[in-house]
């Protein structure tokens, strides 16, 4: 690494030494920071609202819950159609350049919606012969008839959404029961979705959904991944997100829930997803992340950098640090040997 | 009564112990007197980083001992995780500030390059350390955090095996893995620190210093010198 090396004239301290006690130091220095730390704790404590569940997500936002989940049926929610490492789709697949690290990586946590979200719970509700009639008819048509049903059944629902989002009357197509949370969708050709998505908006308001995305072949369980990927399909976490300031556009990767400060050593990385071509880019968090890559690997070498390294000693702030230093007698021209 | 045991030329104990104290003996180990420019509050930030990190460690442990959903039940509970997050804060805020003054020291001189790099990689492992906390929490943060974040995760490929909305491998990775980590290199960085010892000064007749990385001088005089992280 010859070539990286420049000029350095510092040379081993000559001059004299003050008497320090580094252990001493330690002990006092630790004894400040928690004490500082138990008074911000006192004053401020730190935040911790309850996390949602697809229980309250079928209660309060009953039409938006049957969806996304008639999305997930259909394969056309953000997670049916997201790509590796849930599944062979190509909606959230991003690669630059010869880079495809996530097509590479492949799939490693499959999920296939359609059964993991919606027909393989449905089938754990005992004693309902309507609706086992109806699985199996699904199951057993082909998959154009199964497209037909599901466009059916979620274009009245997207027309309901659409219009709640741009705060218009709903089409009467679609009726919420304020008093049951119940959802009736008129939809004519939908086949036996209906009575599907019905028992799965009962199952999710008795707390069976959520139960039963945590079920795996074994006891005990500590992957969340499948609850939290169709809750985030739906709308419940977002508008919590949003009222919360924690949205990408909000520099929400800064933030947390309150006023709380978060994690504001993500500043520049969420500065990159503010600006332009990142914002609006398909591959916004690669080329973020390969910027930030390429900015952290200069960040360990700035030693190595010319005129990085040596912008420090140009702009005199090194007189300020020193200052006690340089007034006293021999700084000039002995300082450093 | 038997002759004392005679030491085998080639122990390998005896190696590693000879070279650790010819590295670093213990009066630089231990320094009671550090160079007289060593005079600024500037200096402090180094030492703070690291008390900041005994609270988290010590805070953490405490979460640790009674569980991840401890903290969620009792105000006890509730006071130690406030005490854990805001030494974070405090650990960044003190480390970032370190970090500057470091920069506008060009601390990196006289051989002091690897100094810099411990402690710039410390930093930058510490981001994913606290990554893992603020997805570990078990509340409205944590599902939020991780469903934004695994995008990124998974646009480079690092969600096939960092999954951030498994609370399982994230816990592991929080109180274990990524803190023997920072701890591995925050010793070493204090450690070299105390090798090499505090950056001297630039000398004020110096026209275009800069710095030539790894020297092989070393501030071998400096062996008997303090100075601070």
């Amino acid at each position: 690494v010859s070539f990286l090396r420049t000029e350095d004239s510092t040379r081993p301290w000559k001059g004299g030494y003050a008497p320090y006690d580094l252990v001493k130091e330690l002990c006092i220095a630790l004894g400040v920071i928690a004490l500082l730390a138990v008074v911000l704790t006192v004053l401020f404590s730190s935040p911790d609202d309850k996390p949602s569940t697809i229980t309250q997500w079928s209660h309060e936002l009953p039409a938006d819950f049957t969806t996304a989940a008639t999305k997930e049926l259909a394969g056309t929610s953000p997670t049916a159609e997201y790509g590796p490492p849930y599944n062979s789709g190509t909606a959230s697949v991003q690669h630059a350049a010869f880079l495809n690290l996530q097509e590479w990586l492949g799939v490693s946590h499959p999920i296939s919606t359609a059964y993991d979200f919606v027909i393989n719970p449905l089938k754990t509700i005992p004693n309902d012969p309507g609706l086992r009639k109806a699985i199996a008819e699904y199951e057993a048509a082909p998959e154009k008839t199964k497209k037909e049903w599901d466009e059916a059944f979620a274009t009245p629902l997207e027309e309901y959404a659409k219009a709640v989002e741009e705060k218009k009357t709903p089409p009467s197509t679609v009726v919420v029961n304020t008093t049951t949370d119940g959802v009736t969708v008129k939809a004519g050709g939908a086949g036996p979705v209906p009575t599907m998505m019905t028992g799965l908006l009962s199952l999710a308001q008795s707390g069976g959904v959520d139960g039963s995305l945590l079920t795996s072949r074994q006891f005990y369980q500590t992957d969340y991944t499948k609850p939290l990927l169709f809750m985030a399909d739906g709308g419940l976490l977002a508008e919590r997100a949003e009222a919360q300031h924690l949205l990408g556009k909000q520099w929400g990767l800064m933030n947390e829930t309150g006023s709380y400060p978060g994690q504001p050593w993500l500043w520049l990385y969420a500065l990159w997803y503010q600006v332009e071509p990142f914002k609006a880019s398909h591959n916004a968090d690669l080329l973020v992340l390969l910027m930030m890559g390429l900015l952290s690997v200069a960040f360990i070498c700035i030693p190595f950098i010319p005129i990085i390294n040596r912008i420090p000693r140009w702009v005199p702030i090194y007189k300020l640090i020193w200052r006690e230093h340089y007034r006293g007698p021999g700084a000039r021209g002995h300082s450093s040997g | 009564m038997s002759a004392p045991p005679t030491r085998p030329s080639k122990s390998w104990t005896v190696k590693i112990r000879e070279r650790g104290v010819e590295a670093l003996p213990p009066e630089r180990l231990l320094p009671d007197g550090q160079p007289t420019y060593v005079a600024s509050w500037i200096y402090v930030f180094g030492v703070a980083s690291i008390a900041s990190l005994m609270v988290i460690i010590g805070s953490g442990c405490i979460l640790t001992l009674k569980g991840p959903a401890w903290w969620h039940v009792t105000g006890i509970g509730h006071f130690f995780n406030s005490v854990h997050m805001w030494s974070v804060e405090l650990f960044f805020f003190t480390m970032v500030i370190h970090l500057w003054g470091k920069y506008w020291m060009a601390a990196w001189r006289g051989g002091r390059a690897h100094v810099w790099v411990t402690g710039a990689v410390t930093f930058l492992v510490a981001v994913p350390a606290a990554l893992t906390g603020y997805v570990s929490q078990q509340n409205f943060d944590a599902q939020w955090i991780s469903t934004q974040a695994k995008d990124a995760m998974n646009s480079v490929g690092v969600g096939a095996f960092f999954n951030l909305t498994d609370f399982g491998q994230m816990y592991s990775y929080h109180v274990l893995l990524l803190p023997v980590v920072v701890v591995l290199l925050v010793s070493a960085h204090v450690l070299l620190v105390r090798r090499n010892g505090v950056v001297p000064p630039f000398e004020l007749h110096e026209r275009m210093p800069a710095a030539r990385v790894e020297s092989p001088v070393a501030d071998g005089a400096e062996a008997s010198s303090g100075g601070q992280s």
